[in-house]
């Protein structure tokens, strides 16, 4: 991995981070305002479905972690496991697409 | 007081009077001299100038010349042991090595664009990148910050606080010719972007320097470097 790459995966490090501090905050307010207010499911599924803005938020959520997580998951792999290289690298990458895969069909799933 | 050394795999134990003012550069000194004269360590100045003396004391690397007894002593005892992070010669004195290896490879010697023939070049001590120089600049290369750091004890290729501090020392050097170059060098998972800002190294520096702050100044040049596609 050069030098170039690194810094650039630390900036899309850096970058979603500030991505998620705010979706997290979003998300938690969501989560707080749908339990207090007694929201059903039927009631959430109500409000989400068809919604541009909740399917482009959590879009956005979704793309953040695909983004952030398998990035910080490398030096873990690497001071951890001493594992590093194109075969974490790649292992990796299939995890970010596993990630966008289950975030992304839990999103459809509310819009649709 | 008892002393506990460590000496290959285990720590040999030690009686050694009390004095006043005494630092733990004495008492290893007074071992070696009057209790077992086959203790190996290393001191030169022994005024906390050169920074050979560095050790770890309780488990925390210190200059052991600037280091008094009364600020480490528990319930009578306290341990001494080789600077972590580097291999050990003999007893107290590692190789240091790979350590200023480091500094070379983050391209820690100064490279100027001006000849001998040339005037001297009129910096201003209160220019931004001077006051950033002169932040780090006083670094002695005794060892403290690479042995406090956890980043080099899980990356072994990773440069480490001081050899980092010196090429933001460097980078900030108007003077310099190869900031480019020097960024290169430092960037990478064995270079700036690996640092955890665990501030272990500041915490730890006895010349209070911060090079946690010098790394974080390497990532943004670099994040910039990148954006402006000279990286």
């Amino acid at each position: 991995m050069n030098y170039r790459a690194e810094s650039l995966l630390w900036l899309l490090q850096r970058a979603s981070a500030a991505v998620l501090a705010f979706c997290v905050v979003v998300h938690l307010i969501t989560i707080i305002y749908a339990v207090q207010g007694g929201l059903t499911a039927t009631e959430i599924l109500a409000r989400t479905r068809g919604s541009v803005g909740w399917f482009a938020f959590y879009s956005l959520f979704v793309l953040a972690v695909t983004v952030h997580a398998p990035i910080g998951l490398r030096p873990v792999l690497d001071e951890w496991l001493g594992w590093r290289g194109r075969s974490r690298d790649l292992i990796l990458l299939a995890f970010s697409g596993f990630l966008a895969w289950a975030g992304m069909s839990a999103v459809v799933a509310i819009f649709r | 007081m008892r002393v506990f050394v460590k000496r290959a795999n285990s720590y040999q134990e030690f009686e050694v009077p009390r004095q006043p003012s005494q630092t733990v550069l004495d008492v290893v000194t007074y071992i070696q001299r009057v209790l077992d004269p086959t203790l190996a360590y290393r001191f030169a100045c022994r005024v906390g100038m050169c920074g050979s003396c560095a050790m770890m004391v309780n488990g925390v690397p210190r200059w052991t010349c600037r280091t008094h007894v009364d600020r480490v002593l528990e319930k009578e005892q306290f341990t001494v042991a080789p600077l972590r992070n580097l291999p050990v010669i003999r007893d107290l004195v590692v190789d240091m090595r790979e350590f200023f290896d480091k500094w070379a490879r983050a391209k820690g010697e100064f490279r100027g664009r001006q000849t001998r023939q040339d005037d001297f070049a009129a910096v201003s001590p209160r220019s931004e990148n001077r006051k950033l120089a002169d932040a780090g600049i006083e670094c002695i290369g005794c060892g403290v910050c690479y042995a406090a750091c956890d980043v080099v004890k899980w990356n072994a290729d990773y440069l480490g606080p001081a050899a980092l501090n010196r090429a933001w020392t460097l980078i900030n050097d108007v003077r310099d010719s190869e900031p480019l170059e020097r960024l290169r060098a430092v960037s990478g998972d064995a270079g700036c972007h690996a640092c955890h800002s665990h501030v272990s190294c500041t915490e730890r520096c006895p010349k209070h320097l911060s090079p946690t702050a010098a790394i974080a100044g390497l990532k943004r040049e670099a994040s910039k470097a990148v954006l402006r596609g000279e990286l």
